[in-house]
């Protein structure tokens, strides 16, 4: 395994009682590399994230986030960008509050000095410093997005996580969001492990594309991945295993599979 | 005019039974505007319901068995918000479905017990609506000790706040959400247990979400929400205090009616700000 890997997964099962979630994921995304993780509804593409930032663990196998166990990684190391509809919309809360909320670990009551300079920073390099103290509720999809980027890069990370960043955003946020996440990844020579379901997306942006329908379907550049065959496999399996065995009392047990 | 209102509260403040309503008002009002930030913005204002109902239930038993009530009353309800979040956790149901059924439950119990007990001829009028002479100095230490509580969680503040907000990213970000859930019911089952003296079960939800509501309305942070409603609380409960003794209207009324007037002062405010 080498350290400067920002990925290493050897083997990475995972399973909630009868219900394998993953099974067998081997890749390696090298440091500094854009890993797109691509497949059908319930292919445990949430579980892979949750495992990544250390809150699953792994029935067997080996997991290595920039050169460490998962669960062992600092708080700084890695940038998590959650989907954003599942916020409430009308808690009253400023942009400023939600990226401090991102380099302190909870909600602040104050805000120190040295907490509004570094958020500052971070919110204008998603250009959204003239915003920082419009509360939530009058953002739309795509600035708040650029809101949760920012809280995700305030503390340099190494490794941004991102799932599904694009969900209710319009065209020209999402091109917008991409353009930052690319600058962000270019000057900090960071990774990014990103979830999406589009696969032009993928196809422009990403180094790598994990391929996934609970087993792994395929590893490899873009233009390898992405082609007819292998996505036609990867979503053909829809349909029988995936209505059959998830239940919502998974969900009830705490995990959460893809939406 | 004013003489006579100073006259008034001067005297209100040398009877013993309104020196303990007051020091009970105060305390369950910091309490009730603190967790009343999370009421709100959590929707939980059916579950203070539901657990003022509870109550009810645990002071029937405490009478039945000619305990003190409260004694009885803090750990019945205390068992039935843990009972509830824990049969939201691992049911298929909704909460609004296990506190329908917990509260329709406490309620029946409650009324068999004070059924079966004997010559019993209390002030149930008191229990429904607050009443300022029914506070007891066993009441004010169950009230403080609840309060010494309350402080114990004012650390998870923050973390509340984080998944009040967005809890998948709380979650995700490894906060134990579902462990707090147990922690936060826990303290408005006890907090709406001390407060039910003074308010009444019926207007103890009403209580809880009123201050905190018209904070709501001018605040930008979560933070100034939570700072408002406390005082918001705490002006409201004491104000009502004084509309209750000079009117002589039950405690509970009093207070409700002095902090909808704070909230429509509110709305005037927030609009135009």
């Amino acid at each position: 395994m080498s350290a400067s890997a920002a990925i290493v997964a050897l083997d990475v099962s995972v399973q909630f009682g009868d219900y394998r979630a993953l099974r067998d994921i081997r890749f390696v995304l090298p440091a500094g590399g854009f890993l797109a993780v691509i497949g059908p509804n319930g292919a445990g593409k949430s579980t892979l994230i949750r495992a990544l930032l250390g809150l699953v663990k792994l029935t067997s196998g080996r997991l290595q986030v920039l050169g460490r166990d998962p669960a062992q990684l600092e708080k700084n190391q890695v940038g998590y960008v959650p989907q954003i509809k599942t916020l409430d919309r009308q808690f009253p809360a400023l942009p400023l509050e939600l990226v401090v909320s991102g380099l302190r670990g909870t909600w602040p009551w104050r805000i120190r000095p040295a907490e509004r300079a570094a958020a500052m920073a971070a919110l204008k390099r998603v250009g959204m410093e003239e915003l920082a103290d419009r509360p939530v509720a009058k953002l739309s999809g795509g600035e708040l997005q650029r809101v949760y980027l920012a809280r995700a890069i305030v503390r340099h990370p190494a490794l941004v996580v991102l799932d599904e960043p694009a969900t209710g955003m319009d065209v020209v946020g999402e091109a917008d969001m991409y353009r930052l996440l690319e600058s962000y990844r270019a000057e900090h020579h960071a990774a990014v492990a990103m979830v999406t379901h589009d696969w032009e997306v993928a196809r422009h942006h990403a180094t790598h594309v994990l391929l996934l329908d609970r087993r792994q379907i395929h590893f490899g550049p873009p233009e390898e991945v992405l082609t007819d065959a292998h996505l036609r496999h990867a979503y053909s399996h829809m349909g029988h295993h995936h209505s059959m065995e998830v239940s919502p009392a998974h969900d009830h047990a705490g995990h959460h599979h893809d939406h | 005019m004013i003489m006579r209102g100073i006259i008034m509260i001067t005297e209100m403040l040398s009877l013993t039974f309104m020196q303990r309503a007051i020091a009970a008002s105060l305390m369950v009002a910091i309490l009730g505007g603190y967790f009343g930030a999370f009421v709100v913005q959590r929707g939980l204002s059916f579950l203070g319901n539901g657990l003022a109902h509870a109550a009810f239930g645990g002071v029937a038993l405490g009478i039945l068995l000619r305990q003190e009530p409260l004694y009885m009353a803090v750990p019945f309800t205390l068992i039935v918000s843990l009972l509830i979040v824990w049969l939201k956790d691992h049911t298929l149901l909704g909460s609004d479905t296990v506190i329908g059924i917990l509260f329709a439950l406490s309620m029946a119990m409650g009324s068999i017990f004070l059924s079966m007990t004997p010559g019993y001829a209390g002030d149930a009028f008191g229990y429904l609506f607050g009443s300022l002479l029914s506070v007891t100095k066993a009441d004010l230490w169950v009230t403080a000790g609840v309060m010494v509580l309350a402080l114990g969680t004012i650390p998870a503040w923050g973390r509340w706040a984080s998944a009040t907000f967005d809890r998948e990213l709380a979650m995700a970000e490894g906060m134990p959400c579902q462990r707090d859930d147990y922690v936060l019911a826990a303290a408005l089952a006890v907090t709406t247990v001390v407060s039910m003296k003074v308010l009444g079960i019926t207007l103890v939800a009403a209580f809880l979400v009123i201050p905190s509501a018209s904070a709501r309305l001018v605040s930008r942070t979560f933070a100034s929400m939570t700072l408002l409603g406390m005082v918001f609380a705490v002006v409201g409960s004491l104000l009502g205090l004084v509309v209750s003794y000079s009117v002589d209207w039950p405690s509970g009324p009093s207070i409700i009616l002095v902090q909808t007037a704070m909230f429509a002062a509110c709305m005037l405010v927030g609009r135009r700000g």
